[in-house]
């Protein structure tokens, strides 16, 4: 993979670098006892995946408020990854279900901020799961490379 | 002594704030005996120039109403900004962009084609559109620009206090005016509200079940609703949960869920978000479990208009503030 030109090049300031290949920034917030525990595995497993996610561990996908979501959108964030228990499973019985609700509505909010709704995506990945983990960040990963950058800059006029 | 001199004016709004001051009635009086009235284009004849001759700070305090969403209102603001000791956002639209704000659900480009070209009502077959100068035989016309992005008055001048409220009920008005004549000034930055969100306060609060379920979502008119329940339990969105009390629940007692223009309870950083966030964890809770993942959309589904629903007055002041400008649009 080399060096993930996309956040160094944020943090180093050297836009050139970023403009000659995209990197997509997500953020990854992961549920204490499944899929964080899932991303876990996948790294004492050496399974290889895309560096692009930054992980967020959150004790229930519910607990990711959805201004959390948006405030990661206004900060340069190209894609968000919410990570929960499957359905079920849920460590507090029903947080998952509360987590689907919440973002099915914000996709459909996102669409009137002119922002993609397949740049949120919700998965249950359980602790067992690190090959699924590692599958479905580099498929994230690829899918909002395609989208480009998302850039919520605001215009002054 | 000279009495303190206060100043109105009114940026992008309905003139709905302009009445609420009339509504005051004969409180109104207690305001004039106390004030002096140097500006307030609604109802006192006072021009640009004569706000423009007072010195710096004079005016005691200028209240203004309407978000920022020109050119002209933009200096307005700073004029006034300049000349006055303190300014308080009056209404939902200084306070966070308002009504209006939801124009910031589109461009200026698109806003002027509906109205000016596509809307059925107007006749404009040369496609003329309004120009901030043109050119006539007797001189050069002009107009103010119009922006792309309706603006809350925090964000183009300093403010000292919020009035929230669309508009703001005449006690609230009556006891700011009282606080800031006394002398007693509260913390610079503070809304003039109190702090509790409005289901704290509702006059329904009692019916509340101890779970909270929406079963289906209906909307006001659908239904005719028990004014004595809780709106969440009768399925009509009602924004109480995430919306800043002291409104004197007007709506709620004229039977119509709270539609949130005291704008968000404090700590509260982005009042639609959190809006959705609260629906969306009460709706259609039973049975989920066999739930797929089409069964939850169309559950959703039946909540019409989210964006507009849950930003109805907070647009310009949530978190993204506006629809993402595409780069040609710039």
């Amino acid at each position: 993979m080399g060096i993930n030109m996309g956040i160094c090049g944020d943090v180093l300031g050297k836009k050139d670098l970023m403009e000659k290949t995209f990197e997509p920034k997500i953020i990854c917030f992961l549920c204490n006892w499944c899929t964080y525990a899932g991303a876990d595995l996948a790294g004492t497993s050496r399974i290889q995946y895309k560096p692009n996610g930054i992980p967020i561990r959150v004790m229930c996908s519910s607990r990711v408020d959805p201004m959390h979501i948006l405030w990661a959108f206004k900060h340069g964030a190209d894609g968000v990854l919410i990570g929960g228990c499957h359905p079920g499973d849920c460590h507090y019985q029903n947080g998952n279900y509360k987590t689907r609700r919440r973002v099915f509505l914000l996709e459909k909010v996102l669409k009137d901020f002119g922002i993609e709704p397949n740049r949120l995506k919700l998965e249950w990945i359980s602790a067992s799961e690190g090959r699924k983990y590692a599958k479905v960040i580099d498929e994230f990963i690829e899918e909002i490379r395609k989208l480009g950058p998302l850039a919520m800059e605001q215009s002054e006029e | 002594m000279a009495k303190p001199k206060v100043a109105f004016y009114w940026c992008a709004s309905c003139g709905g704030c302009e009445e609420t001051v009339v509504d005051l009635n004969e409180d109104i009086l207690k305001v004039t005996a106390a004030v002096d009235i140097v500006f307030w284009p609604v109802a006192l004849d006072f021009k640009r120039k004569d706000v423009e001759a007072l010195g710096k700070g004079e005016i005691a305090v200028s209240f203004i109403n309407g978000a920022i969403r020109s050119s002209e209102q933009e200096e307005m603001v700073k004029l006034l900004r300049e000349k006055s000791g303190l300014v308080v956002a009056f209404g939902s639209c200084a306070h966070l962009g308002g009504i209006v704000g939801l124009a910031n659900f589109w461009t200026k480009k698109e806003i002027f084609e509906n109205v000016y070209k596509t809307r059925y009502t107007t006749v404009n077959p040369d496609g003329v559109f309004p120009q901030e100068k043109t050119e006539t035989k007797e001189g050069t016309l002009t107009l103010p620009k119009f922006y792309d992005t309706v603006k809350t008055l925090d964000q183009t001048i300093d403010v000292d206090y919020y009035l929230p409220g669309c508009p703001p009920p005449p006690s609230l008005i009556m006891s700011a005016v009282t606080t800031i004549l006394s002398g007693k000034l509260p913390e610079k930055g503070a809304v003039l509200a109190p702090n509790k969100s409005l289901c704290d306060t509702c006059p329904r609060a009692d019916t509340k079940p101890e779970k909270l379920i929406m079963k289906e979502i209906k909307r006001p008119h659908e239904i005719m609703a028990d004014p004595n329940k809780c709106f969440l339990e009768q399925g009509i969105i009602c924004l109480g949960p995430v919306t800043r009390a002291g409104c004197e629940e007007r709506c709620i007692n004229a039977n119509m869920p709270c539609r949130g223009c005291f704008g968000p309870a404090k700590g509260i950083e982005d009042q639609g978000a959190k809006g959705l966030s609260a629906i969306a964890s009460i709706l259609g809770v039973e049975g989920e479990e066999k739930m797929t993942d089409e069964e939850a959309k169309k559950m959703i589904d039946q909540i019409v208009d989210p964006a507009g629903t849950f930003y109805r007055f907070s647009l310009p002041a949530s978190l993204l503030k506006r629809k993402k400008m595409k780069e040609e649009v710039k």
